[in-house]
């Protein structure tokens, strides 16, 4: 018996997003398995965003929140330091200070901080809203026209609030993403909802739902892995959108990015530990799909981008 | 190549004689196909049909066992390619580098770091499971006195004993030949020695040759002398490599039923730079390695690689559930509020995570609602006011807390009336939907 490469080749292959104006990033286009050269040319490389607020961090745990110690007081500081000192190739910026939990700011608030970003840097810009439907479909719409012309990345549209976003992104040209609760099922649904609105397909962005690892990553896990097959294998125009990682938000909320090593020796160093959680996160997610990941803390992007360079 | 129902059902008697507790043949090969039942059920098949179900019925992928006792590891018999079609079954295997030339005190350290290592996470004991003792020295009396010292300070310790040389590779079988340990191992040039100490100490043998061209055949050759048990390494040491070696391998073994290929797989994938080292485990144990081995045991990468680990190889039909108990968030007084939310892990996990953010110290009852989350064990008749005030009275809770008020998920709000009926002299109270508003509600209350 001898051995006969078991290639796959598959009929369908995920969307290719390009994004900005400046210094334009691509992202997605492959027709395989991630990094599966074998099966297929691996056409761009995963884009990490570095994740700025519009607020100062100060709900960010400590080893995170000091890595921007000195220009996270205003968002114009903290992207320029992720662009020129990180070496950012696109910047994420969270309007988390629109929540009415939080500043409450407001839409034109909101307008004027992403126009001062915009101004400031040359890498795509991926504006968020705080996560509150009602809220965000107010804020997205004015952030977007603000931006309009930027081809930059909004979001994120929900089942609850997607009919004003969607307009929004369509009228001023951006790409959109569009977020359900962890299952396959659901995020096809919303994205056939989106693209009966007129809105383009090959410009849209799926987020099944982050997690963070020990808390959730074997469902965003398998449900990415099954969006990426179906993608691949049935050619589902409604499945071939890149994905997204919104791996930050949900890695520096939990205990094993704040415990003290003192409080629990077991754990080892927080520090590493910390960095460590995100970077596992995000690689695991990469592997299962992601192209387009969304990342906090400097060295695990670090770690992050060598082991992309050993996958090229 | 894996037979189908139809297939086995046409080697089968056909008297429907039901001597396999199966109502007819057909239902019974149905069960033989989809690998729940042995053939030896059925005492009329013929000694030929019997062979070729035998076989096809074989796992793809070889069960191979190294080490001795209750920490003995089990590798192989995977039989998918993604754990969304069916449970990933033996955990990746992580195997601590230990030098021949490193001093005694480095060893010691090491050997420390793994005998410590175990973590209880999800009522999971997690650990590193074996120590891979490597001849860097290439001296034959160096390798067997490091390999002797590393067996008596780690009795338990799976070991697998990594040296090219069949002389020093003899000696130290020898020497802890009762504990089971992997040589690895064979390589053309010492394939006849080395398959001949594994057979005579009967131990596994990992095997090594450049490329999946050159492994396949050199397995059929091992196995032509007359060893079974393999790990098999494809000389993969890059990130690109590796994916792409462990994917045609567990593909060429699971969908070909490609034998020279079907065993488990073993990765070098140490780094200088601890966290790349621990983003290769991660790729390593998404990517089908049956072994990987790492150059340290730090807690944090422990910790980090031990989670990924259980994450990956848990059950996706069946839900990660966490005990039935009251848990104590921060210090909590007699005072501080008692929440209650369902035993789903990730439910958990979640109201867990933002109830220690509000900084509120609190009680948090988890019910055993067999691992599902709170609306879906309500849909379910799990998570009903009886069921809650029964739990909540055997819990004892009453004689630690000097209040009478449950705070419950917003999701069941429509459960506070009855909830109250059943537990007299409770009030309760609605929390929020999602777990997410629970700092603000908290700390509002505060």
């Amino acid at each position: 018996m001898s051995f006969v490469v078991p290639k796959e080749t598959y009929s369908g292959k995920v969307y290719e997003v390009s994004i900005g104006t400046e210094k334009v990033v691509n992202f997605g286009g492959e027709g395989m398995l991630p990094f599966l050269a074998v099966d297929g040319a691996v056409k761009n490389r995963p884009l990490i965003a570095y994740e700025v607020q519009d607020i100062p961090p100060d709900d960010w745990p400590e080893t995170v929140k000091k890595a921007y110690e000195g220009v996270s007081g205003n968002p114009v500081d903290w992207a320029k330091y992720c662009q020129d000192k990180l070496g950012a190739k696109a910047i994420a910026l969270r309007l988390i200070g629109t929540h009415p939990d939080r500043l409450n700011s407001t839409p034109d608030e909101a307008a004027k901080t992403v126009k001062d970003v915009l101004a400031a840097i040359s890498v795509p810009l991926i504006i968020l809203g705080s996560n509150n439907a009602d809220k965000d479909a107010l804020v997205l719409a004015a952030v977007a026209q603000a931006a309009s012309g930027r081809n930059c990345i909004i979001g994120k549209a929900q089942e609850a609030n997607y009919k004003t976003i969607v307009a929004a992104a369509m009228a001023n040209n951006h790409k959109l993403v569009a977020m359900s609760d962890l299952d396959i099922n659901l995020s096809k649904q919303l994205n056939i909802l989106i693209t009966q609105m007129g809105f383009d397909k090959e410009m849209l962005i799926t987020d099944p739902m982050c997690s963070a690892l020990g808390y959730g990553l074997d469902y965003t896990y398998s449900v990415m892995e099954r969006i990426r097959l179906a993608a691949l294998t049935q050619n589902d125009t409604t499945m071939q959108q890149p994905l997204l990682g919104d791996v930050g938000m949900y890695v520096w909320k939990v205990k094993e990015t704040q415990a003290l090593e003192a409080d629990l020796p077991l754990w080892g160093s927080l520090e590493d530990r910390a960095v460590a959680w995100e970077a596992v996160t995000a690689s695991a997610f990469m592997i299962a799909g992601a192209e387009l990941l969304i990342m906090r803390h400097p060295k695990a992007v670090e770690a992050l981008e060598k082991l992309i360079d050993e996958l090229m | 190549m894996a037979l189908s129902g139809v297939e086995i059902f046409k080697m089968l008697p056909k008297t429907n004689c039901k001597k396999c507790g199966h109502p007819t043949c057909l239902a019974f090969a149905m069960k033989l196909a989809q690998r729940q039942i042995s053939i030896d059920a059925c005492p009329d098949v013929s000694e030929d049909a019997k062979k070729i179900l035998g076989e096809a019925a074989a796992p793809p992928i070889r069960p191979v066992t190294f080490g001795a006792g209750d920490k003995a590891v089990k590798m192989g018999e995977e039989t998918v390619l993604f754990r969304h079609d069916k449970k990933f079954l033996n955990p990746t295997v992580f195997a601590l580098e230990i030098k021949d030339t490193a001093s005694e005190d480095e060893i010691n350290k090491k050997v420390e770091a793994v005998a410590t290592s175990e973590i209880d996470r999800v009522g999971q004991k997690l650990r590193i499971d074996a120590i891979l003792v490597e001849n860097a020295s290439n001296d034959s009396g160096k390798f067997e006195s490091a390999v002797k010292s590393i067996a008596a300070k780690a009795p338990e310790v799976p070991l697998i004993l990594s040296t090219p040389d069949p002389a020093a590779a003899e000696a130290a079988v020898k020497a802890v030949a009762d504990k089971k340990p992997l040589l690895y191992g064979a390589n053309e040039s010492n394939a006849e020695a080395m398959a001949n100490i594994a057979k005579t100490y009967k131990v596994p043998l990992g095997v090594y040759a450049k490329g999946l061209e050159a492994i396949s055949a050199f397995t059929a050759k091992i196995k032509g002398l007359g060893v079974e048990d393999m790990v098999i390494d494809s000389g993969a040491r890059k990130a690109k490599e590796i994916l792409e070696d462990n994917t045609l391998i567990r593909r060429a073994a699971t969908k070909k039923t490609f034998k020279p290929l079907g065993y488990p797989v073993i990765n070098f994938i140490q780094r200088d730079d601890s966290m790349v080292e621990a983003l290769m485990t991660v790729l390593g144990v998404a990517k089908y390695a049956s072994i990987i081995v790492i150059s340290n045991a730090d807690r944090w990468k422990n910790l980090a690689t031990f989670a990924l680990r259980q994450n990956i190889y848990t059950d996706p039909q069946v839900p990660m559930q966490v005990e039935q108990k009251i848990y104590k968030l921060g210090e909590p007084t007699p005072e501080s509020p008692l929440l209650i939310t369902t035993n789903f892990s990730l439910t958990y996990f979640i109201v867990l995570g933002e109830a220690e953010n509000s900084k509120v110290p609190c009680r948090l009852a988890v019910m055993d609602t067999e691992g599902l989350s709170v609306l879906t064990s309500w849909a379910a008749g799990k998570f009903t006011a009886s069921k809650i005030a029964q739990f909540i009275k055997d819990s004892g809770i009453e004689n630690e807390i000097s209040h009478r008020e449950l705070i419950i998920p917003g999701y069941v709000a429509l459960l506070s009336g009855s909830i109250e009926e059943k537990l007299p002299g409770w009030k309760v109270t609605v929390g929020p939907r999602e777990a997410n508003a629970l700092p603000v509600f908290l700390k509002s209350r505060a």
